[in-house]
């Protein structure tokens, strides 16, 4: 933004990640995703009368798990709370939740900008808590429906310092945590389905001030794009009160993605007061260093090692390690096709050059790549022990693509795109060539060798560019030069 | 007519044994004196009969195919605070009038696997929160000893039923003496076992930190049978102990020779009926002639446990209240104009007075701004109090002491004087806040009326608690008094 002039930015993100475990915090109700409302909802879900939580162990060894992926102090002795109020779609009419004692405190990421610079985010704090159900508006003739499936999905509250200065750092943080989440299989990420939602506390106060200016938290936002977007709808807002005299309202926001555009939710100086209070129901979460110890042997490799690992093994470029490391499931797939070809250098091509630009154009993930890593693997393969050539390559990696072939040896075998090796059958194309062009045989003979390639293509018209094209090479010259 | 109802189970048991009678006969008989008797006690929601009999029928089955569980065909009652499944489950409250649970408590279904046969839901206060029954949505519960008097309560109904020969046993809850005060009340005994003890999954909770379920029983030595049966670990309580259940009944019949029990001073003071005081005192001497050794001990923080007790109860009861809101079940009010008229007028509606207050002090004392002065403080002293019985049990086995500071009062008495009401439980509240398990059984009469002797043990020591108890009842006759019950539609009391 360029008309910031004197004032500086101040951003705080509470991001949300729903911890990807079988059962959900508190129940052994399931957490898949998109069932028919209310069918995975058990008795504790729905807050019936005399029913008690109990804690999935699952959530707080992933709660350490990132933890130790941030550099933070993992608290021994962890208490969850009651956080009071009403609302139709929070069953008990209290969340649990951790106040005082949550499990993960301190800790830090280190983000990278697109200039290169980098800069460290101190988080303030990480807690278990769980989900709230799905009031639905829509269809209800004046009524509200409640879906209760997501009541009790597990979630990690991450709490970052105040230490963003624009949208580009905030989203370059939620970047990293996202990363992060999805490498240590703490959180699946997927954000289209509200596995990571951020929460955008944004201030702005002139340079060189000491004390914070007045926040608005805009809520509930689920993709980096819409997050850059509402800071910076949010920043130029409260320039815009300030400027004009105004006053910002400490205030909830709520961002909305047609209008681009924030706008209040609820007023903080009329705020509930949440009663917070230990949840007598539980006992707190209480670990010691050799539980911490067995998690920190458990860790798989953060996104950073994975780089240098890339670059020692496999000699990649560090630009292209990086690139490649960059997301989990994508460097799973560049393992796993070099893995079956045996070459990472096409494979590190193939993958950055031809699928990325692909799944950017038309905006998928590589988790739902239509190319899998297996049949890459194979072409790569096929391309590299002369079965097909690098440009038959590219029309079977389209079939792939679009769906028309489904396996490459299949499809080659079907389209009959194997290259002409036998060389007795090559000879006899390539002195049918020779016959056919006397005129061009006669001027290459004169010195006009350029007529090569000429010959060469004929060749490959012939064979429909099955040909191998180092056999044709060889032949066509010792006919020539005979 | 029989005197069946007046047998304890440990009798029932050996008889079914024997064949003297079926687990169906026995049914009917308890079905037949509910019949006789509730129009004037009240002490049931809900009954059912006809399961109740298939229920025998098939504890008779099982007994002919070799089963001797000692509780196998045995009736009882659970208090309406255990979810039933398949039945209604009211709390005592209108808000739960049309809930039916969708589940069985822990409690219940152990009691099932142990063989009972359910016969109904007892009547209690609304959400456990009362010492009289008088706030139960379902009308109050009449003592069985006079039927001008209160039960106590909560578990009023359960006492009652007990007391007056409806069933052979009862379930309870306490969360500051509901199960301890109206067995006094009522000429019981009834068992507050250690916290964590028995499973707190499916009971409709009151306060968290301090609800407990126990037996209310005829002797001590049916409370160890009925213990035995409901205690134990429970996965689906994090706060449940997770230790074997030792057999209570085992050491029931040791010598308490060399016992050291403590008589808490600070517990007769001022407040105390002079009868119930000559009657512990009576009491006490029995103890000795079993070779107890009793000395005296303090416990200072005795005084602010009625205090601290009314801020974390609150507290805890306006959370776990919070979950009826006309939403999903429960109560919900006619054509609400929105979300926030559906939940305030549904809740206005669905609960009485009692718990109305009490959600408001509980609201009161975790607010911004008052947590510190109320709730947090209130955690200190339950501390200091937990430490007081602590330090006392370094020096006694047992503390001693009555267990009401008088005994039943007329109904309608204290309606409008809640702190006299709440002083009802001065002596069984800080033995919930510090998690020990008490029991109270008969030790005397007062003016014609039950008194109760409270013991409380150090954290575990139910055996310990059992066996003092089934001691003094084997030198005492208190507990096999009856009370004179008239028939439905008579106002003369006859002995039965």
């Amino acid at each position: 933004m360029s008309h910031l002039g004197e004032w500086e930015v101040v951003i705080g993100l509470e991001i949300h990640t729903q911890l990807s475990t079988q059962s959900k915090i508190f129940s052994g109700a399931s957490t898949k995703f998109g069932a028919e409302p209310n069918t995975q909802a058990c008795a504790i879900d729905l807050g019936m009368p005399g029913v008690l939580p109990v804690v999935n162990k699952e959530v707080y060894r992933k709660a350490v798990t990132f933890g130790l992926g941030i550099g933070a102090e993992i608290n021994k002795r962890s208490v969850f709370d009651r956080k009071n109020y009403f609302y139709p779609d929070l069953p008990k009419g209290y969340q649990i939740t951790q106040l005082e004692s949550p499990i993960v405190m301190g800790g830090h990421v280190e983000i990278v900008l697109d200039d290169g610079t980098s800069k460290v985010i101190n988080v303030t704090r990480a807690h278990l808590e769980e989900d709230a159900g799905k009031s639905l508006h829509e269809n209800y003739h004046n009524q509200t429906g409640i879906d209760l499936n997501r009541a009790g999905t597990p979630l990690l509250e991450i709490v970052s310092e105040p230490e963003m200065r624009s949208a580009e750092e905030a989203v370059a943080y939620a970047r990293y945590i996202h990363q992060l989440v999805t490498y240590l299989g703490v959180s699946d990420g997927n954000m289209s389905q509200g596995s990571l939602r951020c929460d955008a506390n944004v201030s702005i106060r002139k340079h060189g001030q000491q004390e914070l200016g007045t926040r608005t938290e805009t809520k509930n936002v689920n993709s980096f794009r819409f997050l850059e977007a509402a800071i910076n709808f949010e920043v130029e807002r409260q320039i815009g009160i300030l400027e004009s005299g105004g006053r910002v309202i400490q205030e909830t926001r709520l961002y909305d993605a047609v209008k681009n555009e924030t706008r209040s939710m609820r007023s903080k100086e009329t705020a509930t007061d949440y009663r917070y209070f230990p949840e007598p129901d539980l006992l707190p979460i209480v670990i010691d260093d050799a539980y911490i110890d067995a998690v920190r042997a458990e860790m798989p490799e953060l996104p950073a090692q994975r780089a240098v690992r890339f670059v020692e093994q496999y000699q990649l470029s560090e630009v292209d390690a990086a690139l490649l490391s960059s997301n989990l499931d994508l460097a799973n797939y560049f393992e796993e096709v070099t893995a079956i070809c045996g070459d990472p250098k096409p494979a590190s091509n193939w993958i950055r050059v031809e699928l990325l630009g692909l799944l950017n154009r038309d905006d998928i993930e590589i988790s739902e790549s239509p190319l899998p890593s297996a049949q890459l693997g194979k072409l790569i393969q096929r391309i590299l022990d002369d079965t097909i050539s690098g440009k038959i390559g590219k029309q079977v990696f389209e079939a792939l693509w679009q769906g028309v072939a489904r396996d490459v040896d299949d499809y080659i075998a079907h389209e009959g795109l194997k290259q002409v090796s036998d060389s007795g059958e090559l000879e006899a194309i390539v002195d049918k060539v020779i016959a056919d062009n006397p005129a061009q045989v006669e001027q290459f003979r004169a010195g006009k060798t350029k007529l090569m390639g000429f010959f060469v293509g004929q060749i490959m018209k012939e064979t429909q560019g099955k040909a191998n094209p180092k056999q044709v090479n060889a032949l066509v010259s010792s006919r020539l030069n005979d | 007519m029989t005197d069946w109802h007046s047998k304890t189970i440990k009798e029932m048991s050996i008889d079914l044994a024997k064949g003297e009678y079926s687990s169906e006969e026995l049914t009917r008989h308890f079905l037949k004196r509910i019949e006789q008797h509730e129009p004037n006690l009240n002490s049931f929601i809900s009954t059912f009969p006809e399961q109740a009999i298939s229920l025998a029928q098939q504890s008779d089955e099982k007994r002919r195919e070799g089963n001797s569980e000692p509780l196998l065909g045995i009736p009882i009652a659970h208090k309406d605070i255990f979810c039933t499944k398949g039945q209604r489950t009211t709390a005592g409250s209108n808000m739960l009038d049309n809930f039916i649970s969708p589940y069985d408590a822990t409690v219940v279904e152990n009691l099932k696997t142990a063989g009972t046969i359910n016969m109904g839901k007892a009547n209690m206060d609304e959400f456990a929160m009362g010492s009289s029954n008088e706030h139960s949505a379902y009308g109050n519960t009449r003592n069985p000893w006079d039927l001008a008097r209160v039960p106590g309560g909560s578990s009023g109904g359960s006492a009652a039923a007990v007391a007056a020969g409806l069933c052979a046993a009862a379930t309870g809850t306490d969360t500051g003496g509901s199960i301890r005060q109206p067995a006094a009340f009522c000429g019981v005994t009834g068992l507050k076992p250690t916290y964590g003890r028995i499973s707190r999954y499916g009971i409709i909770a009151f306060a968290s930190s301090l609800d407990q379920a126990g037996p209310i029983t005829r002797t001590a030595e049916d409370a160890a049978i009925m213990l035995e049966a409901m205690a134990g670990y429970d996965p689906k309580d994090s706060t449940s102990i997770n230790q074997p259940v030792p057999s209570y009944s085992a050491k029931i019949n040791d010598s308490i020779e060399g016992l050291k029990v403590g008589i808490c001073k600070e517990y007769f003071t001022d407040g105390l009926d002079r009868n119930i005081e000559a009657a512990i005192q009576d009491a006490v001497k029995e103890l000795e002639k079993l070779g107890a050794e009793i000395s005296e001990v303090s416990l200072p923080n005795t005084k602010h446990a009625v205090p601290a007790y009314y801020v974390i109860a609150p507290a805890e009861c306006s959370a776990n209240l919070s979950r009826y809101d006309g939403v999903r079940f429960g109560h919900r009010c006619e054509d609400p104009a929105d979300i926030s008229d559906l939940i305030k007028r549904s809740r206005s509606e669905g609960f009485g007075e009692e718990v109305k207050s009490r959600i408001m002090v509980g609201t009161f004392a975790l607010s911004a701004g008052y947590y510190d002065a109320y709730y947090r403080k209130a955690q200190q002293i339950r501390r200091l109090i937990k430490n007081d019985f602590l330090d006392a049990f370094k020096e006694v086995d047992l503390i001693l002491g009555p267990t009401t500071p008088s005994p039943a009062f007329k109904i309608g008495e204290k309606s409008n004087d809640p702190v006299s009401m709440y002083l009802e439980d001065i002596y069984t509240i800080s033995v919930n806040l510090a998690g020990l398990p008490a029991i109270s059984l008969p030790a005397g009469m007062a003016q014609g009326l039950p008194v109760g002797m409270q013991l409380i043990g150090s954290h575990h020591s139910e055996a310990q608690l059992l066996n003092a108890a089934h001691q003094f009842q084997q030198q005492t006759d208190w507990h096999l008094k009856s009370p004179g019950l008239a028939n439905a539609g008579t106002t003369e009391g006859k002995p039965l």
